[in-house]
């Protein structure tokens, strides 16, 4: 089954948790200060996104937890796999065939 | 607001509550410390409505697509489920479709349950029209009612349009149309204000379009029905019945001044609209009052008469109603059989899958999941089994309209609506829930087993119950075609002239056509006999009339027989017996002395004992000298009970006089099939009166077989019914026993291994199948006892405990679970024990 191209908040969770283990609210407000807040995730979705991407294998939960005083018991820390790191570079590969394609139609943002 | 929270998060699956629930309820704190709790509590709604649906769509998608590939695993299951349960939908909907339609729907008029016919009931015969003068003093005093109208069925030629066509026509009072309240498409009604004289028409929309092509402008053209012209001034919309399915054309009813004069001149049908406030007990009370009444002013009505208020969707016949409602109970049967079925067979699949559920749940799938994940597959299934199951009801619809009567003013094809359909959606959604969950309930296996076993037992008695029921309807029918009509049908073919009025109402006139059209098909080769007559017994009931004896007190001694004025040769050509004395002749004319014929049973009610011939009755006003006695004739069909017949020569009335009794139906004896016959006889009709068309042509033997023929049609719905119940029942028990043997095998290993016999094993394994068959058996004969009580109207006289019946009905159920059982006792009789031992 394809998964490209892939949903925003897949894509920027993937992003997220490709420097290192995040829980969820870690994610959400790293996302939000990454884009300068263009993009917040609600905790909804974020949890509708991890779970579709728990069942596609592009994440798993990790079992290791950061000290035991920064650790919030219900907290669970989500890791990135090889398959997500893939999905992530078949995503950013498509995005900047779909930049290259504007550009040579003089599509591109600073010429306008 | 935390509790306000949780609440929400209740939207999503269970699943996935019980995964997220505490982070998303944690962020949802920290949400309350950083905004106000009016913004929070707005984002949260935004939030988890659309991703609790989105969620819970994932789910869906992924069960659908985990169950199409476990249904691809066993196609077999699957196969077996869907067609069982587009079985069980099928019938159902079909079943529904009918009594929706000839039971339950109100009848397509505004306010139809304020729609009553009046009768002007005489002794037992409830359901006799009233004379022109009744009519108009119920009209003038009763109370109850909103209106109170009448109108008359009967049939003209319409001429001038190229050939002559028999049209079917409703003669209605004026005011008829407003109390009904349904306007026409074009044009308008007929109203006091445009009925006139009489010579207006409103035409049916089938009609409209068969013989004027839809024409819009149709309004204010004139046709010419049996020579008179009428201008038409509206068409009904298509939907529009009334009084009766084949009215083809309505024409105001106009009485003339002497019409009111007669009091027991009996021809029109009265229908009445209760006032909003009335009920028909209400309405009842005041129709006695005044029957009571008109009976005080009048001392000439019948002392017997009595004004009988019925709704008017009563008009189905308690036959009617019983045929549909046995056909729901057959129904209702086949799907209680069909969720037996199903239960078991998803109990066995359950059982079977155990294996694959443990690892699932091993794996961290809950048990909520787990259900959801079952109810999906079986939901699945009965929708796919649902499609098939409404497409084999409509298809199946056609066979159906036979069991619709024809009295109703509804259109003949019941028709698969939404209540239809949404009926069928039920049956689908319960079907699909309950069996779904009921695997997925947690029981020891020994509890499955019983379960199942009792599904078993629900299958052989639903198919018992069904056998003997249908096995029953199959003897009365055979009792019903064993009642001799009294005539004889083979070779006789039936049809109509109309011999329209003014031109035919002179005797003469009428004598005149007789002979000569009589005389030429007489001398057709092949033609034994020909006769006209006023109504062919079952094709047309004709009136009931008091037959008065001089001497005796007319209204003490009700002789009420059923008249027809026939041509010579009638009794020939319809072979009924002539017991004493002679037929009539061409001498029996106007100018000779005036005669009757009786039949048997009439002969014995006037003369207890004596002669009949010779003496004298007064009837149809004249006095007339017995001369011959026939055998009776079941005029109102095989299954009810007649009247006795009387018989007049058809020269022996005045002109003009009781023109409602002209012989039109023409009956001819001939060894030539129909269709070599009948050329003949249209020319020689045409050639006697080239304005007569020939309608209602058939040959007598199919008027009788039509007796029994929705009684037939019922017959093989049930037998088709009581084949599937068979087929599930077998399945049903093949089923339970195979995979007991399944279960056992190693038992059974065991039992070999200490030296049981392979006699033993089957024994063991056939004695399980041959109690839940004796338990089944036993119940469901005792069920079918107790529906054939309540069904008994139908059986016509077969006793439910008919012991041939019911014996055969068990003894092919036995059968069936015998088949059943034959696998799985080879199967276990088959065990090696070496193997069976070896494998655990």
């Amino acid at each position: 089954m394809s998964i490209t191209p892939l949903p925003e908040a897949t894509f920027h969770i993937l992003l997220s948790l490709a420097e290192e283990e995040k829980h969820g609210y870690a994610i959400i407000q790293e996302v939000e200060a990454r884009t300068e807040r263009e993009l917040r995730l609600s905790p909804g979705t974020l949890y509708r996104s991890i779970q579709r991407m728990l069942e596609q294998g592009l994440i798993v939960e990790s079992n290791r937890r950061p000290a035991r005083a920064l650790d919030d018991e219900r907290r669970r820390y989500y890791r990135i796999t090889p398959a997500g790191l893939a999905a992530a570079r078949t995503e950013m590969r498509r995005l900047m065939e779909l930049v290259r394609l504007g550009r040579q139609r003089g599509l591109a943002p600073e010429s306008a | 607001m935390i509790v306000f929270y949780r609440a929400l998060l209740r939207l999503y699956p269970a699943v996935f509550r019980d995964e997220y629930g505490d982070d998303l309820l944690a962020m949802f704190e920290e949400k309350l410390r950083t905004t106000s709790a009016l913004s929070a509590f707005f984002s949260a709604i935004a939030d988890v409505i659309p991703n609790a649906i989105a969620v819970h769509w994932d789910l869906l998608r992924q069960d659908l697509r985990y169950a199409a590939r476990s249904f691809r695993n066993s196609p077999g299951f699957a196969l077996t489920a869907i067609l069982i349960i587009a079985l069980g939908v099928g019938a159902n909907t079909a079943a529904f479709s009918l009594a929706d339609f000839t039971l339950l729907r109100p009848l397509p008029f505004p306010h139809p349950e304020q729609l009553v016919l009046l009768w002007n009931a005489v002794g037992d015969y409830a359901q006799n029209q009233a004379s022109p003068a009744i009519y108009r003093d119920w009209k003038s005093m009763a109370k109850s009612f909103s209106g109170v109208a009448g109108y008359t069925g009967g049939a003209g030629n319409l001429t001038g349009r190229g050939n002559p066509v028999r049209l079917r026509i409703a003669r209605v009072t004026p005011d008829l149309f407003a109390l009904i309240g349904v306007p026409a498409q074009i044009g308008s009604v007929i109203t006091p204000s445009n009925a006139g004289d009489g010579s207006v028409a409103v035409l049916s929309q089938q009609l409209w379009r068969s013989q004027f092509g839809s024409d819009r402008g149709v309004v204010g053209q004139t046709v010419r029905i049996d020579g008179k012209p009428f201008t038409i001034v509206g068409v009904m919309p298509s939907r529009f019945r009334f009084p009766d399915r084949d009215t083809e054309i309505w024409t105001p009813f106009v009485f003339a001044p002497d019409a009111f004069e007669d009091r027991s001149d009996s021809y029109v049908n009265v229908v009445a609209r209760l006032k909003p406030d009335v009920t028909i007990e209400r309405a009842r009370a005041e129709a006695a009052a005044l029957s009571a009444n008109i009976k005080r002013q009048h001392p000439e009505d019948d002392p017997t008469s009595w004004i009988y208020v019925m709704k008017m969707r009563d008009l189905v016949s308690g036959r009617s109603r019983m045929l549909v409602l046995a056909l729901c109970g057959a129904s209702l049967c086949i799907l209680i059989l069909a969720c037996a079925n199903l239960a078991s067979l998803l109990i066995a699949r359950g059982m079977s899958r155990m294996r694959e559920l443990s690892i699932r749940t091993a794996l961290g799938a809950g048990r909520d999941r787990l259900i959801r994940q079952l109810v999906t597959e079986s939901v699945m299934l009965a929708i796919a089994g649902g499609i098939i199951g409404i497409a084999l009801a409509k298809s199946s619809l056609p066979l159906l309209t036979k069991l619709v009567p024809t009295t109703l003013p509804i259109e003949e094809v019941p028709s698969i609506d939404g209540r239809v359909l949404a009926f069928a959606a039920i049956l689908v959604a319960i079907t699909g829930i309950v069996f779904g969950i009921i695997p997925a309930l947690r029981r020891p296996d020994s509890r499955r087993r019983r379960v199942r076993g009792t599904l078993v037992v629900i299958e052989i008695m639903g198919s018992v119950v069904l056998l003997i029921s249908s096995g029953l309807l199959m003897r009365a029918i055979w009792q019903i075609q064993s009642v001799s009509p009294g005539f004889r049908t083979d070779g006789v073919l039936a049809l109509n002239t109309a011999l329209p009025l003014p031109k035919y109402g002179r005797t003469g006139e009428r004598e005149r056509f007789y002979h000569r059209v009589l005389d030429e098909i007489r001398a057709l080769p092949g033609v034994q006999s020909a006769a006209y007559t006023t109504g062919l017994p079952m094709v047309r009931t004709a009136g009931l009339w008091n037959v008065e004896i001089a001497g005796r007190d007319p209204r003490a001694n009700k002789n009420l027989a059923s008249l027809r004025f026939i041509t010579p040769g009638y009794f020939d050509t319809l072979r009924v017996p002539l017991i004493r004395g002679r037929a009539f002749t061409d001498g029996d004319t106007g100018d000779r002395p005036f005669v009757a014929i009786v039949s048997d049973s009439l002969a014995k009610q006037l003369w207890p004992g004596q002669d009949p011939l010779g003496r004298t009755i007064k009837l149809a006003t004249k006095e007339r000298t017995i001369v011959g006695v026939v055998a009776d004739v079941r005029v109102r069909g095989l299954e009810q009970k007649s009247e006795p017949q009387v018989y007049l020569p058809s020269g022996q009335v005045e002109d003009n006089g009781i023109i409602g009794y002209i012989p039109q139906d023409l009956a001819v004896r001939a060894s030539l099939p129909p269709e070599q016959l009948l050329p003949q006889v249209r020319r020689i009709i045409a050639a006697a009166d080239p304005e007569q068309p020939v309608s209602s042509v058939r040959p007598l033997s199919d008027v009788v077989e039509g007796e029994t023929a929705p009684r037939r049609v019922q017959l093989r719905l049930l037998a088709i019914l009581s084949a599937i119940a068979l087929l599930i029942a077998g399945v049903g028990i093949h089923g339970l026993l195979s995979f007991g043997v399944l279960q056992r095998t190693k038992e059974l290993g065991i039992r070999r291994a200490l030296g049981a016999q392979a006699g033993e094993i089957v024994a063991l394994v056939l004695r399980e199948g041959m109690q839940l068959f004796a338990i089944g058996a036993v119940t469901g004969v005792f069920v079918a006892l107790l529906a054939g009580r309540s069904m008994s109207a139908l059986l016509f006289g077969v006793p439910p405990s008919d012991p041939r019946t019911i014996a055969a009905a068990v003894g092919v159920c036995l059968m069936t679970a015998l088949i059943g059982c034959t696998r799985p006792v080879l199967r276990a009789a088959r065990v090696d024990p070496n193997k069976a031992l070896r494998e655990e």
